[in-house]
């Protein structure tokens, strides 16, 4: 209904439309739908009229991962697109002249070449000036490093990069040991890679231990900088209670050894005055890119065998990977918290493992990320602001596809993998790293353009676009996790996970995310969360009996009835359970299954004669997409068909 | 013979006791007839109770003087015991070994225990054959295998179509293995279809025909109606059964029926899985991807899916194709029943209650003459070669934990009452378990000599512990995923014992307190709207306000 709504009062301006297009079920492909898809500067919609109900599946471009045009076949010309939110739409269009003309136009709609180009500079909800500068004002870091406890005796706040002349890719603000003065610093700077200094991320207020960042050293074979041995140095003192600290250089060692050769490379243990250096093996972005293509592989094979499934994931590598960027968080982490002793991280650039593993680590350690405005506080000072090139790594332009890297995703998804083993520790869902994981590709919003804080102040992301932290946090009842509870026990703390491997699981919820029919039927949060909101209800109406009569409304029903009600029509439908078995035989049950069992025409899936019958209601809010109004749709847009019915 | 004569030393001490993820305990060791106790003698510690019937397997070795004894059991938790004293090590060792492999079953702890709670309701009568068939239409209950003369697996009481007589049933079971003649299984009310299960038909290889099997089959069906045979092995497996005078039907001696086959393993191949995959799960310092081809490798969660898969096949053919059901594999007693149960599981809500699940394990276990005590005699640790042991039943438990998980509000109890049956149908002190067969069981006098489970679960307080504190009945037909991404592995036995549960169990505290302190403002609520009613009809004047 709000779709429809929508559809109307906000018309996209139609570039082409395509008659008779089909849309094939990704699970059992007979089932499928005919519509009519229609292409608009930002969107493609796919729309279904079918007895009188419309439903629109909408796929925003921006989030156009590739278009792949097959050869035609009898039936059509089939074009699949794979968007980055994971979604796959397999369309078949009658005629190859109008399936060449729609993949052309897609390919060029879906990779701007131009940040102006970008779905943000024209994405304007009904906001006005003031409120849309006020979104921007939502997060300040600063607040962040005050609640640390900073700046302080140790730490301060330096001006020296203010005007991105030190390192072009760091933020204006950096925390800095209180020691350190602007020549230790530029010259600290010099001798790494990008002039990426290191610099504060976490400090515990607690033992003044701190988590630091930067790049390699340019350390070749033997060069040494004073000013960067004086910069290690005034960290670790910095850290009163301590007399070493740790030099922790996310890469493989044969990584970092072939990278000496470069000029580039790791600190010299023998140089650097009580520091304590460690590799933790995190592989590059080319290794994990590859993995992840190959897991979504896996993700999409139509009716994979479980030995199909698990040798695919094992042979992606992907789970590993997830594996060993935890462990470097935790030995980061243990680090800080148990022994009291400051890290340095770095990798080679300091802006992907590096913003990996001092984000996983400030997870573990500090309850506050944990929270709703926490972890995006964390994002924005460990990703956005010390410039992860979400760009780049995103795909957001049409640019080098070796620099496109899910890193990101990989943070994401430990935090999924914490998650799934402290149910009550974090105060968001999964659907908040889902939402997230989204926008961060949709580019619908500015935070995520660029590919750091200097771009994105030259093209005037603040002036000019709506910010997604304020926007989750205008809807953040959606993302609250019923079971959290700030004062419970695994809530505090350093959180300590297990790290043997049974105890990571395949994140079905990003990955398959489109696929609802692998999801739970029914969803306990969204039980759990109707009942909390009854339950407040009940509350109020206790708290004000004495003054106002109870009301007669509520009550009455019995929470569940409420929470599932739509459960309670919760039809689904038998996945293909036959292997073309049934399908294939002929329609009515009463007649022959047997007789004709070579006619195929007709499918019997008789969940499609009966519209009641088909999958709706619970998978459907387990998934749901708390996309904006304007953004990417859900694939299938049921509910607008089911309210509509 | 005297337990007496097995226990060369009833008591040690010093004993330590080391289990993962739980401090040790000191204390001492005892060893009576059916269990292995550890107490520390000190009040604040829980003492270790273990059945031998639960032992698996046990290992030695020795450091010095100091011997220890690593237990394996059948629940796949796995302890050591640090016995001072070489003797006393090797006695202890000898004396558990011999106590959990007795070979007799009426020196079964079950026929020693004496129930410490009060018996409200006896188990054994609980679910009676006649009061859940009595009902079905064109159904009756005959009593041809009262004396368990015609099939040895079957009940006294079994369903069969109203139109064939007795006699007709005698010469069925003579063209069915194990003498496992079609029987009712389930009553589809929706749309009056059925399934059946029996043994595979003795075609060998002459192609055999049973003229009163045909008629016995073709008389379920009602006029105009056709059917499917689910036969659960594949058709190379069905074809090398002929020759030794097994088979399958034949279409043409069939031909209203259709037939289908699946791909479930044989109950050896099942053991064989089983050992794997705790292996699997034993080994903490693998890494990613030795671990996931390992549990590959193990095929456990193939076969979870497979089950499964054929399951809701029968049970689509049942509620959407409109069709009848026959389901057999080779003897009709393993894989057979897995699809049955789990079919019902699918189809009908009443099994997916507390009550209707006992009903449902006693009818296509238990009646249906599931052999567990051979099928349960050893567990994952067994270091012979498996003969008849096979996970049958704890796979089947296993798909209804994967539906539960698909539909965490439909089911009325918890994980807790599946990990329990698993438990019990491996070593328990009650006897519902004991014996092969309604034949053994009657032979054993185990109703008049042991207590049974559901004596012991239909009781409030456990009834309470393992309800489903999300449930809310779904009348309707559920149908799980079977996508590799929707199958999990059971952590709830699998790992249960690899890992710390405590912020798992703790969530589910949280979400038991967040429906109870929901529950109690209701009532709260509703007991003052009660009172202001009653005010409301004292009081006119409030009325009008």
């Amino acid at each position: 209904k709000l779709k429809e709504t929508m559809w109307k009062n906000n018309p996209k301006k139609i570039l082409s439309a395509v008659e008779n297009v089909r849309l094939l079920d990704r699970v059992s492909p007979r089932r499928s739908r005919v519509g009519t898809l229609y292409l608009t500067a930002t969107h493609s919609i796919f729309v279904v009229n079918e007895a009188g109900v419309r439903n629109e599946t909408w796929v925003l471009h921006s989030l156009v991962f590739s278009a792949e045009k097959q050869a035609a076949t009898p039936s059509g010309c089939p074009l699949i697109i794979h968007c980055k939110n994971f979604q796959v739409l397999h369309f078949v269009i009658p005629r190859e002249r109008e399936c060449h003309d729609v993949h052309l136009s897609l390919q060029r709609l879906s990779q701007p070449e131009s940040y102006e180009e970008l779905y943000c500079f024209s994405y304007k909800p009904n906001v006005d000036e003031v409120e849309r500068r006020q979104e921007w004002d939502f997060l300040d870091l600063k607040t962040d490093y005050s609640r640390m406890g900073l700046p302080n005796s140790l730490w301060k706040l330096s001006p020296v990069n203010r005007h991105y002349k030190v390192s072009d890719t760091y933020p204006a603000d950096l925390f800095v040991p209180e020691s350190a003065t602007p020549p230790v610093i530029v010259g600290s700077s010099k001798f790494r890679s990008r002039g990426r200094f290191p610099a504060l991320s976490y400090y515990s207020k607690e033992n003044h231990a701190a988590i630091c960042r930067s790049s390699q050293p340019l350390s070749g074979f033997s060069a040494r900088c004073l000013e960067d041995e004086q910069m290690l140095e005034a960290i670790l003192r910095s850290n009163p209670c301590s007399d070493f600290m740790y030099v922790v250089d996310t890469r493989p060692k044969l990584n970092a050894i072939a990278n000496r050769a470069a000029g580039k490379g790791y600190e010299n243990e023998d140089n650097y005055s009580n520091i304590k250096f460690q590799f933790i093996g995190i592989e590059n972005i080319h290794v994990m890119r590859n993995s992840q293509q190959k897991m979504l592989e896996v993700c999409e094979l139509r009716s994979p065998s479980m030995s199909d499934f698990l040798e695919g994931l094992e042979s992606s590598g992907w789970l590993k990977h997830i594996k060993a960027v935890l462990d470097a968080g935790i030995f980061i982490a243990k680090a800080v918290a148990e022994e009291g002793v400051s890290v340095l991280v770095h990798c080679s650039d300091g802006w992907d493992r590096t913003a990996q593993v001092c984000s996983v680590a400030s997870v573990l350690l500090d309850p506050y990320y944990r929270t709703i405005r926490g972890i995006m506080v964390l994002i924005e000072k460990d990703w956005i602001s010390f410039g992860h090139k979400f760009s780049h790594r995103c795909n957001h332009l049409d640019g080098d596809p070796k620099e496109v890297s899910p890193v990101i995703d990989q943070f994401l998804e430990c935090v999924w993998q914490l998650m799934e083993q402290f149910p009550c520790a974090f105060e968001f869902s999964e659907r908040l790293l889902i939402t997230i994981h989204s926008h961060i590709y949709s580019c619908q919003y500015g935070n995520f353009i660029g590919n750091n804080q200097r771009e994105r102040i030259e093209l005037g992301v603040r002036e000019r676009t709506h910010s997604l932290w304020s926007h989750l946090w205008t809807n953040h009842a959606d993302y609250i996790n019923p079971l959290y509870r700030p004062d419970h026990s695994q809530t505090q703390g350093l959180l300590r996970p297990s790290t043997a491997p049974y105890s990571f699981k395949f994140w079905r919820g990003l990955y398959n995310r489109f696929d609802r029919g692998m999801h739970p039927r029914q969803s306990v949060e969204d039980y759990l969360r109707a009942i909390q909101e009854e339950t407040q209800q009940l509350e109020e109406q206790l708290a004000s009996h004495k003054q106002v009569r109870l009301s007669s409304a509520t009550c009455d029903k019995s929470p569940t009835v409420r929470a599932l009600g739509n459960d309670l029509s919760l039809a689904n439908t038998p996945q293909d359970y036959t292997d073309g078995f049934i399908t294939n035989s002929p329609k009515a049950p009463d007649d022959s299954l047997i007789l004709q069992p070579q006619d195929s025409s007709q499918t019997s899936e008789p969940s499609f004669s009966n519209g009641s019958d088909q999958e709706s209601g619970i998978a459907d809010l387990s998934c749901r997409s708390p996309l904006s109004e304007d953004s990417t749709r859900d694939p299938d847009s049921d509910e607008a068909a089911y309210s509509a019915a | 013979m005297e337990f007496a004569e097995l226990i060369k030393t009833p008591r040690v001490d010093g004993v330590v006791l080391h289990r993962p993820f739980l401090p040790t305990v000191e204390g001492t060791l005892c060893l009576t007839g059916h269990h292995l106790i550890l107490s520390s003698r000190q009040d604040n510690t829980e003492e270790l109770w273990l059945l031998h019937s639960n032992i698996d397997s046990i290992e030695k070795r020795f450091v010095g003087s100091l011997g220890s004894i690593i237990v394996k059991c059948k629940d796949l938790r796995v302890i050591q015991l640090d016995i001072p004293g070489m003797e006393e090590c090797l006695n202890i060792s000898s004396s558990i070994e011999a106590l959990s492999t007795l070979d007799s079953v009426s020196l079964m702890y079950p026929f020693f225990y004496r129930p410490m709670f009060e018996v409200i309701e006896d188990g054994w009568n609980s679910f009676l054959p006649q009061d859940f068939y009595w009902w079905f239409y064109e159904w009756r209950l005959s009593e041809v295998n009262t004396d368990f003369s015609v099939c040895l697996s079957y009940p006294p009481l079994v369903a069969v179509p109203k139109d064939v007589d007795d006699d007709t049933l005698r010469k069925v079971s003579t063209f069915r293995h194990g003498g496992r003649f079609p029987v009712l299984s389930y009553y589809h009310k929706k749309n009056g279809m059925v399934m059946m299960r029996a043994g595979q038909p003795l075609t060998g290889t002459n192609g055999r025909r049973c003229k009163e099997d045909e008629k016995l089959i073709n008389a379920t069906l009602r006029p105009g109606k056709r059917g499917y045979i689910i036969d659960t092995r594949t058709v190379n497996v069905a074809q090398q059964a002929k020759a030794r005078g097994g088979g399958f039907e034949l279409e043409a001696n069939y031909p209203q029926w259709r037939r289908i086959h699946k791909a479930l393993e044989r109950s050896n191949v099942l053991q064989d899985s089983l050992i794997k995959l705790v292996e699997a799960c034993n080994d903490q310092n693998h890494s990613m991807d030795r671990w996931l081809s390992k549990l590959e490798a193990s095929s456990w969660q193939s076969n979870v899916k497979e089950i499964l898969t054929t399951a809701c096949l029968a049970a689509q053919c049942i509620d959407r194709e409109g069709a009848s059901v026959l389901v057999h594999g080779t003897e009709g007693t393993d894989s057979t029943l897995q699809v049955t149960s789990l079919a019902q599981i699918i189809l009908d809500p009443t099994c997916r209650t507390i009550r209707g699940f006992q009903g449902l394990v006693e009818r296509e276990w238990l009646q249906a003459g599931h052999p567990f005590q051979q099928r349960c005699s050893q567990s994952a640790f067994s270091n012979t070669k498996p003969r008849v042991e096979a996970p049958v039943f704890l796979l089947f438990l296993d798909c209804v934990w994967q539906i539960l998980r698909q539909f965490p509000c439909s089911f009325e109890f918890c994980e807790s009452f599946l990990v329990l049956l698993f438990e019990h149908a491996y070593a328990s002190q009650f006897g519902t378990f004991l014996g092969n067969s309604a034949a053994d069981r009657s032979k054993l006098s185990l109703p008049e000599k042991t207590v049974s489970l559901w004596s012991w679960v239909n009781r409030p307080q456990e009834l309470e512990r393992l309800s489903n504190p999300l449930y809310e009945a779904n009348s309707l037909v559920i149908w799980p995923s079977v996508a590799p991404q929707s199958l999990l592995l059971w952590e709830g036995v699998f790992l249960r014992w690899n890992r710390s549960s405590k912020c798992l169990d703790e969530a589910y505290e949280e979400m038991v307190h967040i429906i109870e302190y929901n529950k109690e403002l209701q009532n709260k609520v509703n007991s003052l709207r009660r009172q202001l009613a009653e005010l409301e009809t004292e009081d006119p004047l409030l009325q009008e306000s």
